[in-house]
């Protein structure tokens, strides 16, 4: 793997099938009485978080906890940042204080790159959102969420997601979490489809690894799994789309639809959902909708990124049963 | 007076001449020439150009003088060849006055190293409502003729409509920035493959495109000629062609930028890519080279644009938009132009000296190299190859897209009215 997660696509297919793997160990922790490997015990992790994402930023904080890393939070707001500091001076300020690696959410598009590509700092970066590039953590989290579903916890070790159909529906044009899939799901051999209106599908998509879709109900059939992703109310001031009911009507998922989709088909959203939206609170609520597992998910997800990128050569399935041992 | 004697000089890029300057004139051009008591100088096959004329530079003075000032930008200039630049009115204060034009030119004439005409905003203040008093920065003495807002659009119709009309009264001309605004609320970067991937706010073709074709249809109607700025796409490039084959009296400019770089660049998210209008794709740059060359597009203008280091040294969003390329301008053309067998040097002199100041009513630059001219001349070593070094750079500012690339060529001496501004590559 390379040092920083910047992208999907930083991650040949062996990288991401070694991350789901290590995060099914990781998860195995979370099932335990006490849910602490050693790891990481000594390094230091900050989580500079430039955007407001409690999600996120707790669910990072978790897996850096449970690896016995130091976390250090740095919040934008009410820091110097919010007086002017630059991205350059704030990276300066927390290698300075020893940071092994730097979580970034930002919300500018390709900040992480810069920070990582610079010269500024050497730590290791890892993308935890930037404007409307990518989410590689939420993919990859996505990803381990679809292969426990669809192949199987223990059969899905070693595997990919092959000939697997999925469906990404919303604002795929501000959506970094549509991207970081495309990519992602492609490299593990799913098949993606986007569906969108096409005021929200990006000019240039023709060049991504998947189908694209204005007809959400004819693809739901040829579905095994429908992520659905929020739509900003503000969307249609801008002319995205006419109201936020006819949003809904061509584009929401409710029961009604959900019902034209294969039995063992499962309904993703990366949160927050906006209910009454993309999705009606039926279909939140019925257990066919993973939400409330992916954000369980993401933290063993997470756990195997910042163990891999920052753990060394030590397999963390060796480590983890040596804790057992003990 | 003191004579210059420039023995064996390719005058244009043809056969090796002699040039004799006496004083601010160009006394005689041809071969065997003696002068006694004359500095000489062995040109030993350097091309010899007029003196460059640039329509479209940023000295940033008054206001952002940690960027460039009038003297820092016409040393750079005149390092790049140039004997004239007309400074864009985008300071703080912008240009919208006769005292604020006056005072640009002023520092023009103090600096020596390049002859400084200024440009005068169209709108008070940029900001494309109220005519600026066009007639008195024409009338004062850095005798304005060149009118832009350029860095925005004039994208109010009727604005556009009535300053092409008004400036008619002594010979002026509006040089259009094309920038729908609407269009381009939040944009980055040319919309496209690239853009689709970087999740960067896309910047489309259509936004320059539509307000060209706009504005040439407003210039056929009330008899107006157009300049348009920076052209950057191929869809550009066939409104020009279309307009100017219906005899409508517009023309345009390309920068050494666009005929080079392309937005695959953006990918190292390095905002040293970033500038207005965007780097566009190859088959653009392909469009605006044919284009330059058939006389579709007139002229290359720097647009140089200089900024300090910090709103460079951050991430892309956050960055100023504009490259410096006053000092690097000459060499792109050789390479893109020259060496892919587009134009020759007397083209170049058409595209980077002549027509230039046509445009802009300039008399006494983009004259031709031959006895009784005004001694305004750029020698050029096109032997030359070498990796761009910003710290070797005149220009305050160092946001070149080139650093660290090879380029052909190079200027070794600068003439401005018989006076080197320039010598052996270094500021006289």
């Amino acid at each position: 793997m390379k040092r920083h997660l910047i992208s999907a696509a930083d991650l040949t297919r062996d990288d991401a099938v070694l991350v789901l793997d290590t995060a099914e160990e990781m998860a195995r922790v979370a099932d335990r009485p006490i849910k602490k490997l050693p790891t990481l015990r000594g390094r230091t992790i900050v989580n500079l978080f430039f955007e407001d994402s409690t999600r996120t930023r707790i669910s990072f904080e978790a897996a850096a906890k449970r690896l016995s890393a130091d976390v250090i939070n740095f919040s934008a707001k009410g820091s110097s940042v919010s007086k002017g500091e630059s991205l350059k001076d704030t990276a300066l300020t927390l290698e300075a204080m020893g940071a092994d690696a730097v979580v970034i959410r930002h919300p500018a598009s390709g900040a992480p790159y810069r920070l990582a590509n610079s010269g500024w700092i050497d730590s290791t970066v890892v993308n935890a959102g930037d404007g409307t590039h990518e989410h590689p953590t939420q993919a990859l989290l996505d990803a381990f969420t679809l292969r426990r579903r669809l192949v199987g916890r223990d059969a899905g070790m070693g595997k990919g997601l092959d000939g697997r159909r999925v469906t990404i529906v919303g604002d795929v044009l501000h959506s970094r979490v549509a991207r970081s899939n495309v990519l992602l799901l492609h490299t593990l051999g799913a098949e993606v489809t986007l569906v969108a209106p096409p005021t929200l599908v990006p000019v240039g998509v023709e060049s991504w690894p998947c189908e694209v879709s204005y007809d959400l109900d004819a693809v739901l059939p040829k579905s095994d799994a429908v992520m659905m992703l929020r739509v900003q109310r503000e969307r249609m001031n801008a002319a995205f789309f006419p109201t936020e009911r006819e949003y809904s009507r061509r584009y929401g998922l409710n029961g009604h639809r959900m019902a034209k989709m294969p039995g063992e088909a499962i309904v993703m959203h990366p949160g927050p959902m906006v209910r009454g939206m993309e999705i009606t609170a039926e279909v939140a609520d019925s257990d066919r909708c993973t939400a409330v597992e992916q954000v369980a998910n993401g933290v063993s997800a997470r756990m195997a990124v910042l163990y891999l990128l920052l753990g060394g050569s030590e397999p963390a399935i060796s480590t983890t049963r040596t804790e057992e041992n003990n | 007076m003191s004579k210059i004697l420039i023995r064996g000089a390719k005058v244009l890029g043809g056969e090796p001449q002699d040039v004799l300057i006496d004083g601010e004139t160009i006394e005689a051009v041809g071969t065997g020439l003696i002068a006694e008591g004359a500095q000489v100088i062995e040109a030993d096959g350097k091309v010899l150009l007029p003196g460059l004329v640039d329509l479209h530079t940023h000295l940033r003075e008054p206001g952002r003088e940690d960027s460039e000032t009038v003297l820092t930008g016409t040393q750079a200039a005149a390092s790049g060849g140039y004997t004239a630049v007309f400074a864009m009115a985008n300071t703080f204060p912008v240009a919208d006055t006769a005292g604020v034009v006056e005072q640009v030119w002023r520092l023009g004439k103090e600096s020596g190293y390049c002859d400084v005409q200024p440009i005068g905003a169209v709108t008070v203040g940029l900001e494309g409502k109220q005519l600026a008093e066009l007639g008195a920065m024409h009338d004062s003495a850095a005798q304005v003729t060149v009118f832009s807002d350029d860095g925005k659009c004039v994208d109010d119709a009727v604005i556009m409509r009535r300053a092409l009309e008004y400036v008619k009264a002594f010979g002026g001309v509006v040089a259009q920035h094309a920038q729908e605004p609407r269009l381009t609320e939040g944009a980055q970067m040319n919309e496209g493959i690239v853009s689709a991937e970087l999740g960067l706010g896309g910047w489309p073709a259509v936004a320059e495109e539509s307000v060209i074709a706009r504005d040439v249809l407003l210039a056929e109607h009330v008899g107006s000629r157009v300049h348009i700025c920076h052209l950057s796409t191929a869809g550009s490039v066939e409104i020009i062609r279309w307009a100017k084959s219906r005899g409508i009296d517009v023309t345009a400019e390309v920068t050494p930028h666009h005929l080079l770089l392309t937005d695959e660049l953006v990918r190292s998210y390095n905002p040293v890519y970033k500038v207005n209008p965007p780097l566009r794709t190859e088959a653009d740059v392909l469009a605006l080279r044919e284009a330059l060359a058939d006389g579709t597009i007139d002229i290359v203008a720097t647009d140089h644009a200089p900024h300090p280091h910090e709103d460079k040294d951050c991430e892309w969003a956050a960055a100023a938009m504009g490259m410096v390329g006053l000092e690097t301008a000459l060499s792109v053309v050789q390479q893109t132009m020259v060496e892919t067998g587009l134009l020759d040097w007397s083209g170049v002199a058409e595209r980077m000296s002549y027509k230039p100041a046509r445009i802009g009513s300039l008399t006494g630059h983009g004259r031709p190299v031959s006895a009784g001219e005004p001694a305004n001349l750029t020698l050029v070593d096109t032997a030359y190859r070498g990796e761009v070094d910003p710290a070797g750079f005149a220009s305050r500012s160092r946001n070149t897209p080139y650093e660290g690339r090879e380029l052909p060529g190079r200027v070794t001496h600068t003439w401005l009215r018989g006076r080197a501004t320039v010598v052996d590559g270094k500021l006289a």
